[in-house]
């Protein structure tokens, strides 16, 4: 080993010291906590309010919490609130939507991660032209095609069916998730298909053995993306359904606008928080699983 | 016919760019052939023709006098081996060696067999249960081999295989596929860009530029023979020594130095035609010391730099107005602005008419 000479160092050494309370730190975290509150407190105003009675919210403080507990608000929102003749609240919409959602979200991703695979994977004749004519789809506004839609569904005899909405949910996540599967799939190692290839495997074979199992990063991506898209969805809802199965959105845009009687505020804001619910909760289990796929996608080291 | 892979007037087109025009190359059964040229030269898309991994635009592949021009890879009796390893990483590394076998449909027993003779050849039985994430450069590389051996086919296809690899491994690596070519004694096609992985490796070696082979033959040949300017520079480090002058009367002219072509082998046996034309010489061929007197033809240079790199040592220098290298011994002692005597012999050097290129 060689001798190194150690001796006292004098001025700036080791890690830099860093002041919290700068003036710098004191603005930025200021502006940061102010819009923080400005986006939490209508949540905080919802969650309040949907716990207190009537008499209570008719006091008029609005940010005061609740001072007697109520859960009534959210059983009346769920199974009791009239949604013009009806009385069932929104379970009704929660399991139309339920039955939308479900079959929409799989029956999209199913079709658009083929078509993304294979227009990355087997270039096909016209493969472009087939891409940019789908891309180009994503952007004719929706209200050109509301009118012909419902022509089409009725010749088919799906108009104000379930499967009606469902057909036209897969159809409208076509261009997106196309592009989104496409590009996913462009960025993994082309040597691995050619292996794959030479090893036999087919289209399917590759597809599903090969190509699915290291995607769950972007499957999980387009689950987001569907199922906040297809459950948030109002305009095709009211549009292409029948009363009888209206989603939960357009339950709760009822219950809200209903206008006999008094404004249930509380049962309002329950309704509203429990149609949020879904998509809150796709969000944070699937955000972990989100991080997890991408630590598991590891192809080089 | 003896050979095992045969590519006939093979042409490949990407719209209006040819990337491979009219190849024609024979390939015998056991031979180990090597496409080396400097990237887009169209080795690698040479290579996925033959797999079958890329449509031609005409022309016809043969393996073991099979016309396969229009077989899907598997069906060629090929295995390949990537740059990039291609190992499927969600599977372990008994199931990437099974993967294919499995899509062939063979029985469980037989591939079972299979899997064990192939990692007892590599060397990979303790890794079977683990994934490639697990695993070194090395060891993934080996694996990838392994896919290739378990198919059991007659042509091997290597892809740069050791690029990804650093220094030392690849040399570790190249000595094992050479190796194991003993041992199987199938064919292999190899690709690189690297000239010491060629030279080490094959039987023969196809130097190829803009998508067509610029010669063909054996390391030997490629080095003592180029056939011409661009195969001349591209083989060997540091590169050759080039010297542009004019022959006459069996003399090559460069500036005011004459070097006599007595022991010059030329390629046409009518011997010298007058004419402008490049010296080759390469830095190893120039002597030095001692062995100086017994060259044919001897010059004074001045030493502008020294490079050791610790076995040899090389010394830049001028002859003629041209930029001039020659290796030493590494223990040799020389310094900057020294005179240096140097002597070089024309049967080692190669001619180059100046405008084809071609050698003389």
């Amino acid at each position: 080993m060689i001798d190194t000479t150690s001796s006292a160092l004098t001025g700036p050494q080791g890690p830099k010291p860093r002041k919290v309370f700068s003036r710098r730190n004191i603005f930025l975290y200021g502006t940061l906590i102010l819009i923080m509150i400005y986006y939490a407190l209508p949540l905080y105003v919802m969650i309040v309010t949907s716990l207190k009675g009537m008499p209570e919210i008719r006091l008029g403080n609005v940010f005061s919490p609740p001072l007697e507990v109520t859960f009534e608000p959210w059983v009346k929102a769920w199974s009791q609130a009239c949604t013009g003749l009806t009385c069932n609240g929104l379970s009704t919409g929660f399991w139309n939507s339920v039955q939308i959602t479900i079959p929409s979200v799989f029956l999209s991703i199913a079709i658009a991660s083929v078509n993304g695979y294979a227009l990355a994977n087997w270039k096909f004749k016209g493969a472009d032209a087939f891409f940019t004519i789908l891309i180009f789809g994503a952007f004719i506004p929706y209200q050109v095609m509301l009118y012909p839609i419902v022509i089409m569904l009725r010749e088919i005899g799906l108009y104000g069916s379930l499967g009606g909405l469902v057909l036209v949910h897969t159809i409208f996540g076509m261009p997106i998730l196309t592009l989104l599967f496409r590009n996913y799939f462009s960025s993994l190692p082309e040597e691995l298909f050619k292996a794959a290839r030479v090893d036999g495997a087919g289209f399917w074979g590759i597809y599903f053995r090969i190509m699915v199992p290291m995607s769950l990063p972007i499957f999980t991506v387009a689950v987001i993306l569907q199922v906040t898209g297809i459950w948030n969805d109002f305009l095709f809802g009211v549009i292409y359904t029948s009363p009888d199965n209206y989603p939960m959105t357009v339950s709760l845009n009822n219950i809200v606008n209903s206008t006999q009687g008094v404004k249930e505020y509380n049962v309002n804001m329950a309704a509203t928080i429990i149609t949020g619910l879904v998509p809150l909760t796709i969000y944070f289990v699937s955000g972990r699983l989100f991080v997890r796929g991408i630590a598991a996608g590891a192809v080089k080291g | 016919m003896n050979n095992s892979v045969e590519i006939k007037n093979l042409d490949l087109r990407f719209g209006a760019v040819k990337v491979l025009q009219n190849l024609n190359l024979e390939i015998g059964k056991g031979e180990f052939l090597v496409l080396l040229g400097s990237s887009g030269c169209g080795k690698s898309t040479l290579l996925n023709c033959i797999a079958g991994l890329l449509d031609v635009s005409g022309g016809q592949i043969h393996i073991n006098d099979r016309n396969v021009t229009w077989a899907e890879p598997s069906d060629r009796g090929i295995g390949m081996v990537f740059q990039s390893y291609a190992l499927y990483p969600q599977m372990t590394v008994e199931g990437n060696l099974s993967f294919g076998l499995k899509n062939a449909k063979l029985p469980k027993l037989e591939i079972a067999k299979r899997i064990k003779h192939a990692s007892e050849v590599l060397q990979i039985e303790p890794l079977l249960k683990r994934k490639p994430a697990a695993l070194s450069g090395g060891q993934r590389q080996r694996v990838a081999i392994g896919r290739a051996l378990v198919r059991d086919v007659d042509v091997f296809l290597f892809d740069e295989p050791l690029s990804n690899l650093d220094a030392k491994l690849r040399g570790d690596l190249r000595v094992e596929i050479k190796r194991l070519h003993h041992k199987l004694q199938n064919t292999m096609i190899y690709v690189t860009h690297d000239q010491i992985e060629a030279m080490t490796l094959a039987d023969r070696i196809a130097i190829m530029r803009d998508g067509q082979i610029m010669q063909l033959g054996s390391p030997d040949e490629i080095y003592g023979r180029p056939v011409n300017k661009y195969v001349a520079d591209f083989i060997g480090s540091p590169s050759m020594n080039f010297l542009e002058g004019t022959i006459k009367d069996g003399v090559f002219i460069v500036g005011d130095l004459l070097i006599p072509l007595t022991d010059y082998e030329f390629a046409d046996s009518t011997g010298a035609v007058d004419g402008s034309a490049i010296l080759g010489i390469r830095p190893e061929h120039v002597v030095t010391g001692e062995l100086v007197a017994n060259a044919p033809f001897q010059v004074d240079v001045e030493i502008i730099l020294i490079e050791p790199t610790g076995s040899d040592t090389l010394v830049d220098c001028e002859v003629a107005g041209h930029h001039f290298r020659v290796r030493m011994d590494g223990q040799s002692r020389v310094s900057v602005g020294e005179k240096l005597r140097i002597g070089l012999s024309p049967s080692k050097a190669s001619l180059f008419d100046l405008k084809s290129e071609l050698r003389l």
